[in-house]
């Protein structure tokens, strides 16, 4: 029993809390007070869900819980209220209806956007909304922007203070300063993405909350901005880069690439929603990041097969890509497309074009990308040591089985 | 409701090169940004050059050295400042671009609430 109070907890956690968090956020107005509520209420869980059994809603019970606990908390501190910083205007005398869910979708939206605020530093921005929003680890997050740790916890608690402390709003901007603050939110749901369709770390490569996330959050966006090319540019991202994902995982749950992946079981509601919106997205000029990289995605959704996509075309994309956006994983890209457009050899040089970008030194993509031209190249003990290094970089255990594989047929 | 310091930087020697008639021009526009935002102003002033700073550090053995110029040398100096409330920083912000600041720019600083 205990443990089955404590699995429920834990996908509760995964699952609900930035929802518990969000709402109770507009009862406290202040980030640090609502995370205690919310981890004093998942206390509770663990406490009394063994007795009292598994609520239906466990988001709802949190919810209720954790801001039962911040009105109590805020009432006793309601005489040195001047001095808590404020994100909101708080209730005045809390009724029943307090009590209840709210419109969730609006809190996580309101979360997002001060967590995406300008007054806070980009780097931070992102890292704010995987820790709130998503509910990461400090050290998931760290992962995910190739930063340590502790580097990733000052870096959290910093843009934390500056919210509190310079009363940053606790709101979605209105409508004529939406498109501005747009692209700090659309980067950070890129990121989101990102990282639940290859979880930095643990045994699932795919985290299907983070994903659907993502998907709910651009899909908000969506109707608040329906002219938006880079709303529609990442929508279609989503769309099609998750439409392989019941390919990517072979039945022993191993890892499958994109050129073994069974076209036929590609999710084509999600292609045909998200072909459409590639369209709608290239037509402004020039196309944002997001639209060329959508449209790199749908280049796949339509080729049907690997050895007859068009490698050509997707290397064109990833030139103008490099142009607005010249990331270092981007780079790392484009000089894959370069090795199956032109073969391993001309891939091989461009990957090694970027051995010395610093943030790609311990990117575990890089060295596996090596192995891969190296092994289709002959040159195999090369090959190898490039899988070992990917091995030792890569925590994510389903990419860590399939580079060990590799390795064995390159050592046999 | 929150105070904001709005601090106003320069390059002095970029705004010493204002002719008289731009001067003027910068006067009237506080003015303008005094009389729209008046119901948020508590205070402001405009601050003499740098040259005329007097600093006053600690050093290492604890005594008090008094030595001519700015605290800090920057590019942009320092040369005034509008006291404000504002309901959260978005306000305080909204406020801060309209503040005329030529050959610079303004940053915004919450003021420190003691309990």
């Amino acid at each position: 029993m205990q443990a089955s109070v404590e699995a429920a907890v834990a996908d509760a956690h995964r699952r609900e809390w930035a929802f518990v968090l969000a709402a109770t956020v507009r009862v406290t107005g202040d980030i640090d007070l609502a995370e205690e509520c919310v981890q004093d209420a998942y206390a509770r869980a663990l406490a009394s869900w063994g007795t009292a059994g598994i609520p239906t809603k466990p988001g709802a019970w949190l919810t209720t819980v954790a801001r039962r606990r911040a009105i109590d908390v805020v009432r006793h501190t309601s005489t040195r209220d001047r001095a808590l910083p404020l994100l909101v205007e708080r209730v005045a005398a809390p009724g029943p209806d307090e009590l209840d869910p709210p419109d969730v979708t609006d809190d996580r939206l309101r979360l997002i956007f001060t967590c995406c605020h300008p007054a806070i530093a980009p780097e931070a921005q992102v890292a704010l909304t995987l820790r709130l929003v998503c509910g990461l680890t400090t050290a998931e997050v760290g992962r995910a922007f190739l930063v340590s740790e502790p580097t990733m916890a000052a870096r959290i608690t910093r843009a934390k203070k500056k919210i509190a402390t310079a009363r940053i709003p606790y709101r979605v901007p209105p409508v004529e300063e939406l498109p501005s603050r747009i692209d700090a939110v659309l980067t950070v749901i890129h990121l989101l993405f990102t990282t639940g369709h290859t979880a930095p770390a643990g045994s699932d490569l795919v985290r299907r909350d983070l994903v659907e996330r993502s998907l709910d959050l651009t899909r908000i966006l969506r109707t608040l901005l329906p002219d938006d090319a880079d709303v529609a540019g990442l929508l279609a991202l989503i769309l099609l880069t998750d439409a392989r994902r019941a390919t990517r995982l072979g039945d022993d749950g191993h890892l499958v690439l994109l050129a073994d992946q069974d076209r036929s079981h590609w999710d084509r509601t999600a292609i045909s929603e998200g072909i459409p919106l590639v369209r709608d997205a290239l037509r402004r000029r020039p196309p944002g990041r997001f639209a060329l990289m959508a449209a790199i995605a749908a280049v796949h959704a339509e080729a049907p097969s690997w050895d007859v996509t068009d490698w050509r075309e997707i290397v064109g994309l990833y030139d103008l890509l490099v142009e607005i956006w010249p990331s270092p994983v981007v780079a790392l890209n484009r000089a894959v497309a370069v090795g199956l457009a032109e073969g391993p050899g001309a891939g091989l040089l461009a990957l090694d074009a970027l051995a010395t970008e610093p943030l790609l030194a311990t990117y575990s993509y890089l060295a596996s990308a090596r192995a891969d031209f190296l092994r289709r190249l002959g040159r195999t003990d090369e090959a190898r040591i490039a899988y070992e290094e990917a091995l030792i970089l890569s925590e994510n255990e389903v990419e860590r089985t399939f580079l060990a594989e590799r390795l064995a047929q390159v050592e046999t | 409701m929150a105070e904001y310091l709005i601090l106003i930087y320069g390059e002095e020697s970029a705004l010493d090169a204002l002719e008289t008639g731009a001067t003027g021009q910068m006067m009237k526009e506080h003015v303008v940004f005094g009389e729209n935002n008046a119901a948020s102003l508590r205070g402001g002033n405009a601050l003499q050059r740098t040259a005329t700073a007097t600093s006053l550090r600690t050093d290492s053995s604890g005594n008090l050295a008094v030595t001519d110029g700015a605290f800090a040398e920057t590019k942009e100096a320092l040369a005034g400042y509008y006291l404000i409330e504002a309901a959260d920083l978005d306000e305080a912000l909204a406020i801060a671009k309209q503040v005329p600041a030529p050959h610079g720019g303004v940053e915004v600083r919450p003021i420190r609430v003691f309990d």
